[in-house]
């Protein structure tokens, strides 16, 4: 796709007052949602929250029971078959149709009523832009779920759409598949410049391809906002727990000079690059990657972290290869990631006394209320 | 055994003899309830379609009506059916009684329920989420229709053989709105109940023999066709 024309096409996807019901069940409650043009927003959400309901309202799949759907700024309908032909998908299925490769990548275009001669080069780019060039011939059902999960990105890539959905596309894959991949959907989206809605419950893969992240429970979209803000800032204790934190601490800025701040948070004080004024009530928290832990009255390398805090071990949870250990300082409690070998080496267990230590630009501030 | 050997060398001899009097009845047979499969067909596909993809209030109900019907006993049917053609019937005034239309009116209400209750099964059994994706690559409802019949082509192949396989062994329906007149409406079925009644064996064997024999071949086509698709699915 031509990026100049899919700039232009892109549309902005926007739903106002959606709710769907199931015999009486709300399973989607969404006053407002909105995918600004040419970026990838992220549903994020555990399984049963509404990610896949709203993904289908949104891209004209179903009707909802209440509310509408715009493309820039125009209703549309599910039985709008203009409309519903800027719309790709992909699905955590692939479900290829019987044939070739080929066969299933030209779906859309045969649909569309494409010339064969024109199917057959953009199918082949296609399968190129996926990595699966010189494939058309294969027999569809004998494809691995990774490469079947390509064709299915092929064939929705080579319609050429203005509005991708991307529904849970890589939760079959192997953890190996799954990091590469995601990181492949990412550069192909960007390259794209297309509005896409990425549902997912994985975290990690929303970080990896999303300008917006919404996190839904209930239905409903809870928090909202840019990756680093969703992945690292709670709103609230459950937002906290689906994210791997800890709550966001309440606190209030004491002293702020050229863009570092110090906070006091509940008896001990952390330093945040932070532009908020003197007084400032705040909301704060750092991600458990960004926090180290030592033994106490250890020398620690000058210069590194600006923040470092004598704390007391409270729990600790053994998660694969690294432990997450929570810590309380004073009265404020942060949860830190280390590695297996770290943990064994500090002797970690509930009660030992060691310093946490974090970078001032680790920690991620926003107005308390605001 | 001595019985059996007997009308089976009859039936034999009957059959390739060219004596001219089995092959026009299983001509008529066939054409009968050839005709009435394809109306059925017809009819009972969209229907069983219709039942198979929407999810409505009802539903259940109409399946439930169509499954019923898919076991009406063709005697019942044929006296309905009689009495409707019969000259004081609604339809009395098309003079259609004891011709091969009126067999085939009866055997289409006997074939449709058959062809709808098991392409409504075999639709049913597309998941949703294929017919989610093939919308999501931009087919319109016809073009989502025919996806769907394709991929569950087997199943719905399977039920119009079941609609052939119902109505060419039934003798019920059409001996009564048939009357099996020779020449004109004698099928294979009725044709073993007369023979069989007069006591000629053979005739009746050669006639049993013929729809076995069509039987045997619409099974061997349901068989391939059930294997040949396994093959493309590994």
């Amino acid at each position: 796709m031509s990026d100049s024309l899919a700039a232009v096409t892109a549309p902005a996807v926007c739903a106002e007052d959606v709710r769907v019901t199931y015999r009486g069940r709300t399973v989607v409650d969404v006053p407002s949602i909105t995918l600004a043009s040419g970026q990838t927003y992220a549903l994020l959400g555990a399984s049963g929250a509404g990610k896949s309901t709203l993904l289908r309202v949104l891209g004209l799949l179903e009707r909802p029971t209440r509310g509408r759907v715009l493309f820039d700024g125009s209703t549309v309908r599910t039985g709008d078959l203009v409309a519903r032909r800027r719309i790709a998908a992909v699905f955590q299925k692939p479900y290829l149709l019987r044939g070739t490769v080929a066969d299933n990548v030209a779906y859309g275009l045969r649909l569309r009523g494409i010339s064969p001669a024109e199917r057959a080069g953009r199918v082949a780019a296609s399968l190129q832009r996926v990595g699966l060039a010189g494939w058309e011939l294969r027999s569809a059902l004998t494809l691995s779920g990774g490469e079947a999960q390509r064709v299915a990105l092929a064939r929705a890539l080579v319609l050429e759409p203005s509005f991708l959905l991307l529904d849970e596309p890589l939760s079959y894959m192997d953890p190996l598949l799954k990091r590469s991949l995601s990181v492949e959907f990412a550069e192909i989206l960007a390259g794209e410049r297309i509005t896409a809605l990425y549902v997912t419950h994985d975290q990690d893969e929303a970080a990896v391809v999303a300008d917006r992240i919404g996190v839904m429970r209930e239905g409903r979209i809870v928090a909202e906002g840019d990756p680093d803000t969703v992945l690292g800032l709670p709103a609230d204790p459950w937002h906290a727990s689906f994210v791997d934190m800890e709550p966001s601490l309440p606190g209030r800025v004491t002293a702020s000079v050229d863009g570092l701040a110090e906070i006091a948070v509940d008896g001990v004080s952390v330093y945040a690059t932070t532009g908020f004024a003197t007084g400032s009530d705040v909301l704060l928290a750092v991600r458990p990657e960004d926090v180290t832990l030592w033994e106490s009255g250890v020398q620690m390398p000058a210069g590194s972290a600006r923040n470092r805090l004598a704390c007391v071990v409270e729990e600790t949870l053994p998660r694969g290869g690294s432990v997450r250990v929570v810590v309380r300082s004073g009265g404020a409690r942060f949860a830190a990631s280390i590695s297996r070998a770290s943990a064994a080496e500090l002797g970690v267990a509930p009660g030992s006394h060691l310093v946490a230590s974090f970078k001032a630009t680790a920690v991620r501030v926003r107005l308390l209320g605001g | 055994m001595h019985v059996y050997i007997q009308a089976i060398v009859d039936a034999f001899v009957l059959l390739f003899s060219g004596s001219g009097e089995v092959w026009p009845v299983v001509g008529l047979s066939l054409a009968v309830s050839g005709t009435a499969t394809l109306i059925a067909t017809a009819i009972g596909l969209p229907i069983g379609y219709f039942l198979g993809m929407s999810r409505f209030a009802g539903r259940g109900s109409l399946i439930l009506l169509v499954n019923t019907a898919m076991g009406w006993p063709p005697v019942v049917v044929g006296l309905f059916v009689y009495m409707a053609l019969s000259r004081t019937g609604p339809l009395g005034g098309l003079a259609l009684l004891f011709t091969p239309q009126a067999m085939v009116i009866a055997q289409v209400i006997l074939a449709a329920p058959l062809v709808a209750g098991v392409t409504t099964a075999a639709i049913g059994s597309v998941p949703r989420d294929l017919r989610l994706q093939l919308r999501a690559l931009g087919a319109s409802r016809l073009q989502e229709a025919f996806e769907v019949l394709k991929e569950s082509r087997r199943g719905v192949m399977a039920a119009v053989i079941a609609g052939f396989g119902g109505i060419i062994s039934e003798v019920g329906a059409v001996s009564i709105v048939g009357g099996n007149i020779q020449g004109s409406t004698r099928v294979m079925t009725t044709a073993i109940v007369f023979n069989v009644n007069r006591g000629e064996f053979g005739l009746a064997m050669a006639w049993g023999m013929v729809l076995l024999g069509i039987a045997l071949v619409a099974n061997a086509a349901l068989t391939m066709l059930q294997q040949s698709g396994a093959r493309y699915e590994r």
